[in-house]
């Protein structure tokens, strides 16, 4: 009831939730009523395909209310779904037990072929789920909490924010490509057997784990959107349209962009999560600068303020990525860097913007 | 901020401060309190930027209820005295009081705006993306808490009250626009009204006027003297028509300290005035 009367506004968002809603029913049905030769069978690798880029429109949806609706730039925020990937990866790992290369009940391959002897204090508790669970969320939370805490308070706004947000996931980056660190290095953590004790390469498992991730973006969209049609969003607005006024006006602004930062980096913690087991792999790749950035193109190029144009552009960019790096490998970058030059020039509100001047012409 | 360290300020009204002081020991946070009639003291202020004293040993008194125009030639200090008022700037050496019992110097921008003073910027700054209702909304007075405002819902009074603001500032007819879209000087008048959303005691006001029409300008004046009384009101104004039209007591900034303090007939009258100010642009 309270979900209908907010989105009764939200024509977009009605639209993108049905979508979502539909493609999560349709799709393992047509999986599973469809023998494998029938071309309307979905097979396996098209719904982790699927699950991956819901992953990465959840993510697309968390920096978009960082950055549509507060005017906070992160380009970082690779950062914290990286984390929320690695707090996932971790308790993967530790489900392995005596199924490694060699076979040690506790400790990974990599730390047995770094001739660890014993666990790092930082791994235990991730071999149960909920505990696992809650650092998800837990680690890229505090993280944002204590990067935004000095951050806001000393009034580091605009480029210069977006600046540091840039060094700290390549900081974070340098720091996990290190074997001392005690996260696999460069090559990260993989070879992942089960989750809660479902085998992870089982179709079934994939098709759940694409099913939860349909739910979670749904989730999470309907969390943003509840709260940029709050007060508390509409506060939002003005500390990204006139910080000062607001200031004035009588809000703690340093509050506000540190509550939303950290709940963003939470949701991008989650999408991390997310991600991994779809994937099958986390490394330190993902803390890479350059995935922050794209994610940023994902968000303008659908249309930044809207949320749901964000994930509609993690979709549609990602699909566009996994075609063209199979057909034309080559061309892909100039494509995404011509896309996003053409949208910021030609077209401010993204694809969502030519989307509602159609629908406003034919009313 | 204790009592004490007021009385320390004022030592000649130390008596009756016991007597409020005794009043405010159940409330948590410094209560205004202007049982002297005075709203505002500045006192000795000075603040330099770079070498250059842009308040020079300010002393300024706004009695309660008061409507006073400052004036001075640009570079006089008005902005620098406003945001030191505001919380923006602090100064070098000297006290800001609200009341006998806030110290204003302790406080940051939205504590001081809590605690009763609004301030009108120079140049109008609405919520452009916002509707006039919205903008008078988020300006209300109330808890503005991360959490508070996440839950908040508007409650009949409040709706009211919004629209009683609404009337006031006469942009009824423009409740649900986006701010935006105003003009000039509607911008300036959403902005007063957002103010009066935050129930202040105290209210500064940069530059009212500017890029008025003359018939806008008179409502404004209209609206300004209307406040005086219930809300003490300080009006930095370049326009001395504007400035004539509303004044009772008018303070003349120089090099960032008062230069005269009157009626606006004996300041205009006062040599030093004249020869500063008003002696290039007689008006």
């Amino acid at each position: 009831m309270f979900i209908l009367n907010m989105l009764k506004k939200d024509t977009g968002g009605k639209i993108f939730l049905s979508l979502l809603l539909t493609v999560a029913l349709v799709v393992p049905i047509l999986h599973l009523a469809f023998p494998t030769d029938s071309p309307l069978h979905i097979s396996t690798y098209a719904i982790t395909l699927l699950g991956k880029y819901l992953a990465f429109a959840l993510l697309a949806v968390a920096v978009d209310l960082a950055w549509g609706y507060l005017g906070i730039l992160s380009l970082g925020h690779g950062a914290f779904f990286a984390l929320g990937g690695y707090a996932m990866g971790i308790y993967l790992m530790r489900q392995i037990g005596e199924r490694g290369v060699y076979g040690d009940p506790l400790l990974p391959d990599f730390m047995v072929f770094l001739n660890w002897d014993s666990l790092p204090w930082f791994w235990y508790g991730f071999d149960m789920f909920w505990f696992a669970a809650l650092m998800v969320m837990l680690i890229p939370g505090l993280l944002a909490f204590v990067f935004g805490w000095f951050a806001f308070r000393s009034r580091v706004t605009g480029v210069y924010l977006s600046i540091i947000t840039q060094a700290l996931t390549y900081a974070l980056m340098l720091a996990f490509f290190r074997n001392e660190m005690g996260f696999g290095g460069n090559n990260g953590l993989t070879d992942f057997k089960d989750i809660l004790g479902f085998n992870l390469q089982a179709d079934s498992t994939r098709l759940v784990l694409f099913v939860i991730s349909s739910l979670l973006l749904a989730l999470g969209y309907i969390a943003c959107r509840a709260i940029v049609t709050s007060r508390l969003g509409r506060v939002a607005v003005a500390i990204r349209d006139a910080e000062n006024r607001t200031r004035f006006v009588g809000y703690k602004v340093e509050h506000f962009k540190l509550a939303i930062f950290t709940f963003s980096a939470v949701l991008a913690g989650i999408a991390g999560a997310l991600y991994v087991p779809q994937v099958g792999i986390i490394n330190p790749g993902e803390f890479s600068p350059l995935n922050s950035i794209e994610i940023v193109i994902w968000v303008a190029i659908g249309g930044r303020g809207t949320l749901y144009g964000a994930a509609m552009g993690a979709l549609l960019v990602n699909y566009a990525k996994s075609y063209f790096t199979a057909a034309l490998p080559e061309v892909w970058l100039f494509a995404l860097g011509t896309l996003f030059v053409l949208v910021t020039v030609f077209l401010s509100k993204g694809l969502v913007g030519v989307f509602q001047r159609f629908g406003r012409r034919g009313i | 901020m204790s009592v004490t360290q007021a009385h320390e300020n004022n030592p000649e009204q130390w008596q009756q401060n016991e007597v409020a002081g005794t009043m405010h020991v159940r409330a948590s946070k410094p209560v205004l309190d202007i049982s002297h009639k005075t709203i505002l003291y500045l006192e000795n202020i000075s603040v330099s930027f770079d070498g250059f004293k842009a308040i020079n040993d300010l002393n300024l008194y706004i009695d309660a209820g008061e409507l006073r125009c400052i004036i001075g030639p640009n570079g006089a200090g008005k902005t620098t005295m406003m945001d030191i008022i505001t919380g923006k700037t602090r100064p070098d050496t000297g006290q800001a009081w609200f009341g006998q019992q806030i110290n204003l110097l302790e406080m940051s921008e939205p504590e001081i705006a809590q605690a009763g003073i609004g301030r009108k910027f120079q140049k109008p700054t609405v919520f452009e993306f916002h509707s006039v209702f919205e903008n008078l909304e988020l300006s209300m007075a109330g808890d503005k808490g991360v959490w508070a405002t996440l839950t908040a819902k508007l409650s009949s009074e409040q709706r009211d009250r919004i629209d009683a603001v609404l009337k006031l500032i006469g942009l009824q007819a423009h409740r649900d626009q986006y701010a935006g879209a105003l003009s000039h000087g509607q911008k300036q008048w959403l902005e007063i009204g957002m103010l009066l959303m935050q129930n202040p005691k105290l209210l500064l006001v940069d530059e009212p006027v500017a890029g008025m029409t003359h018939q806008e300008m008179d409502r404004t004046a209209e609206l300004l003297t209307s406040l005086a009384g219930e809300h003490s009101v300080v009006v930095v104004e370049h326009d001395m028509d504007f400035v004539r039209s509303i004044a009772r007591t008018v303070t003349v900034l120089h090099q960032g300290s008062v230069l005269a303090e009157g009626s606006m007939n004996e300041v205009q009258n006062d040599p030093r005035v004249i020869e500063v100010y008003l002696g290039e642009s007689p008006c």
